[in-house]
């Protein structure tokens, strides 16, 4: 009997592990590349006459190293990690959700509007818990043309929930500057949630409750994808559709679930996103955390604890970048950069390390 | 190389094929092919689907490479390493689906191909397309776009395109399965002039008719394996009637390796376990539907299901066992309807069904072993607790049916799709026979497993049907249905067409009625 090697590439990360060498050599083509791609980007750098040492530098004091800069990043991890959750659902599930960032201002709008006034009303907690509710069932919605599309028609969702998208974007704007617009004042932009009554900080601390928030979530994501048998059906329903049907799977259905779950989790971090930390909207904001986030959950291999690390990583970069730009002249987008050079190069180390693979077994 | 030109150099090889094996993942697609192909003959691959003729081809045409044995061309060892390589040594393809642009004339496919840094010489093409196209009764049309020809004209095109590159060696794929009647006699007589001007054809098919009609020698695939070959004396010698029933011998006729008949003994109570009446499926696009299937299976009787592959079989399965809606019609299991349950339902009823697509529906290839024996349970006790998956059960389960079914795995955690095609089956057998079954499908539960593999997969076959399971059993291998089926239904064009109670001269009304003819 023939071992025949059949050439299966695992997406899905947790699907097959192997002997006790596997874990260091993970370790090695996953931080291998990030060196790598530090030093090629230092090299662009030192194009544009920008001494590296000192960009990283100071990246690294401001997004790590100073009290301030840590806490920012902390902060801003929290809509982060929610946005990762939803990405690893459906990706972990062959569907691909571009459409994050129009679900994710559209949510930030709902929250924003609704927040204000049901504090009047309610009292603070409940009334952020049924704000962020409101949040994450708009964003549903606004996945729900794509679901439909995706699991009754056959329709490519990477085209549907980027279009949607763009509408959400454009949607979320009118909205705020026809519908929501607060009356007090002369920018356009939703009612303001007083700070005391956004989520709190953490003790003395400018971090936001919204951290933990969204570390639970990403935890429970991850079990739920990885121990559990509605988990296992949407990642049977991702590697391999035709095998999911035989199964007996309801596909059509897992497929709605999929895209609702993806958008709420997306809509929840919009929500966290405002009533802990930015308290309104402004017309015309809109941070793409949608798009930063996708490389992300690649380089985790869709793995929610590995998720964790790459976001705070890319917050550093981010809060770090901001401070750096302000002092050096590097463009802000340039934290981008550096993450699509990690991603190149991580994608090359895959590469080679299969190449290298195949010709030791040959 | 100016073949057309030449004069007929009959008899002499150009590519001679030795022990040539491909291995796909789970699957040997050849198994130790010999073939000799001459200039001067039209030589026939008959098989059927899964045979091996697309591998084939594409080894030949440079498409894939062999993983073992040899290819000669004019005499000489040579790995053909990609299609233009095999242009280069004279082998040109026509495949089964044109590969012409349809949006250009003819004269610009013909250009294609050509040095990109130089315009097309329109001209230079006209005149050599005259020399090769005249002699060869073809006309053709340079100026005319490639979507106003019809399917006959542009498979003319493709064979001048072959030509104009000097093949001396033309493949014909599948050539005739788009062509009216009046087309495949006008393709038989241009490969009658083409061999006549000195090169070979090789022409491959799956009708009996055209093998007889138009082959100088017939090569018989079945299975991977090459089965027969009929040599051009032979061939000529014969009557056409004689030839087919020669032909059908070799196709569905006995080899050696073959398994010996037993047929096991029925159960003493043979109530009917699984009743079929009127199934009907609305035929697709594609697929051709189910009309009026009615049949009933005992306790522990294996009824056959004998036919050429893409008559419904596979359509059936699926309607069975759920996963393809049915138009009307009735299935009872034990006396208990099944018709308004989904495929996870009819699974608990008893009714299983093991797929003859391992790795595209039957499994999840980078999943692990011990997950896929229970991707039908997913959910069910004790294997998961309010749908918390209990790994400790999963993997004593699944450690106990990798012993009891024999299944060569390096690990449980070892992805599915590493695993050979005889032991990807045996997780297949293993999750479909799981406790509770009644009646079992297998839909072609030998195709691409090597002969150790057959035989023990035949004999569970055999051994559930003693212990008084309902077997329907699937299968384009007609001896294999002979060689342990009580009864067997023929299915053609998605109607059953006869029912051969299993004895001696069952195979030749089974086959028969396969191609078309009374029992």
């Amino acid at each position: 009997m023939s071992q025949d090697a059949a050439p299966v590439r695992a997406l899905d990360a947790s699907a097959g592990q192997a002997g006790g060498r596997e874990p260091l050599r993970r370790i090695v083509i996953t931080l291998g590349p990030i060196l790598v791609s530090l030093v090629l980007a230092g090299g662009v750098l030192l194009a544009v006459g920008v001494d590296p040492i000192a960009y990283y530098g100071f990246v690294l004091d401001r997004g790590l190293l100073s009290p301030l800069g840590l806490q920012q990043t902390l902060t801003r991890m929290a809509p982060l990690l929610f946005i990762a959750a939803g990405l690893i659902v459906a990706f972990r599930a062959g569907m691909w959700n571009l459409g994050g960032d129009g679900q994710f201002l559209l949510a930030a709008v709902t929250a924003a509007a609704s927040a204000p006034l049901l504090v009047q009303t309610l009292p603070s907690w409940l009334a952020l818990l049924v704000a962020c509710l409101f949040s994450a069932f708009v964003a549903m919605i606004w996945s729900l043309v794509p679901a439909l599309l995706r699991a009754y028609q056959g329709v490519n969702e990477i085209i549907t929930t980027l279009m949607m998208s763009f509408l959400g974007v454009s949607f979320a704007n009118v909205l705020v500057k026809l519908v929501f617009l607060d009356p007090a004042t002369t920018v356009p932009q939703t009612r303001t949630l007083p700070v005391a009554d956004r989520l709190p900080r953490l003790f003395e601390t400018t971090v936001t409750s919204g951290l933990l928030f969204g570390l639970a979530t990403i935890v429970i994501v991850h079990l739920v994808m990885t121990r559990t048998a509605f988990g296992l059906k949407l990642r049977i329903v991702g590697a391999n559709p035709r095998a999911a049907i035989h199964a007996g799977l309801n596909v059509p259905l897992l497929t709605v679930a999929v895209f609702a779950i993806s958008a709420g989790l997306i809509g929840l971090g919009a929500a966290v996103d405002i009533v802990g930390i930015q308290g309104n909207v402004r017309a015309d904001w809109n941070p793409a955390y949608g798009f930063a986030i996708i490389p992300v959950v690649f380089l985790a291999r869709m793995n929610g604890f590995a998720a964790i690390g790459f976001v705070f990583l890319l917050s550093v970069l981010w809060i770090g970048g901001e401070s750096a730009a302000r002092r050096l002249g590097v463009p802000q987008s340039f934290t981008l950069v550096l993450v699509a050079i990690v991603l190149i190069t991580l994608a090359l180390a895959e590469y080679l390390d299969h190449r290298f693979n195949q010709a030791r077994r040959a | 190389m100016e073949p057309i030109n030449e004069g007929p150099q009959t008899g002499q090889a150009i590519v001679t094929l030795e022990g040539v094996t491909k291995r796909f993942p789970g699957i040997i697609a050849n198994d130790q092919i010999d073939l000799e192909i001459s200039a001067g003959e039209v030589h026939v691959l008959l098989g059927e689907n899964g045979a091996g003729k697309s591998t084939l081809i594409g080894m030949l045409s440079g498409l894939q490479q062999p993983d073992g044995g040899r290819i000669l061309v004019d005499g000489v060892e040579t790995a053909i390493r990609s299609p233009s390589h095999a242009l280069s040594l004279g082998i040109g393809t026509v495949f089964q689906h044109n590969m012409l642009v349809p949006t250009l004339t003819v004269a610009e496919n013909l250009a294609l191909g050509g040095p990109w840094w130089q315009r097309p010489k329109i001209a230079e093409l006209a005149a050599r397309v005259a020399e090769i196209a005249r002699p060869l009764g073809i006309e053709i049309n340079l100026g005319a776009r490639v979507s106003e020809l019809s399917l006959g004209q542009q498979q003319q095109v493709e064979i001048v395109r072959a030509l104009l590159r000097e093949s001396r060696l033309l493949i014909l794929d599948e050539a005739t399965s788009m062509l009216t009647p009046q087309g495949i006699a006008e393709l038989g007589a241009l490969m009658r002039r083409l061999v006549e001007r000195g090169l070979a054809v090789v022409f491959i098919t799956h009708k009996l008719g055209e093998a007889a009609d138009f082959g100088d020698r017939v090569s018989i695939l079945k299975l991977g394996r090459k089965v027969g070959e009929i040599p051009p004396e032979r061939l000529r010698k014969l009557e056409r009637a004689a030839l087919v029933d020669e032909i059908v011998d070799k196709m569905f006729g006995r080899q050696a390796g073959d398994d010996a008949v037993s047929i096991p003994p029925r159960a003493a109570n043979d109530d009917v376990l699984l009743e079929v009446r009127d199934l009907s499926v609305p035929a697709t696009a594609d697929m051709p539907g189910l009309e009026a299937i009615s049949f009933t299976i005992g306790k522990g009787e294996i009824l056959g299901v004998a036919g050429i592959d893409g008559n419904g079989q596979k359509e059936l399965a699926e309607a069975l066992a759920g996963q393809r809606p049915a138009a009307g019609g009735s299935v009872r299991l034990g006396g208990q309807s099944l018709d308004d349950l989904e495929v996870g339902a009819r699974r608990r009823k008893g009714l299983r069904y093991l797929t003859d697509d391992r790795l595209g529906e039957g499994t999840v290839g980078p999943f692990p072993v011990s997950i896929n024996y229970f991707l039908k349970q997913i959910g069910e006790p004790p294997l998961w607790r309010s749908g918390i998956e209990r790994s400790r059960e999963i993997e004593s389960r699944a450690r106990s049916l990798t012993h009891l079914y024999d299944v060569r795995t390096p690990a449980l955690s070892t992805p599915v799709g590493r695993l050979s095609g005889g032991n990807i089956q045996k997780v297949l057998i293993a999750r479909e026979l799981a406790e509770g079954a009644k009646a079992v499908i297998f839909n072609k539960p030998t195709y691409g497993l090597d002969l150790a593999n057959t035989l023990a997969t035949r004999q569970r076959i055999r051994d559930i049907a003693g212990e008084g399971l309902a077997v329907l059993l699937i299968s384009t291998d007609l001896e294999e249905l002979l060689s342990m089926c009580h009864r067997i239904v023929v299915i053609s064009q998605g109607r059953l067409v006869g029912t051969v109670t299993n004895g001696p001269g069952a195979g030749e009304k089974v086959g028969r009625l396969m191609i078309g003819l009374a029992a």
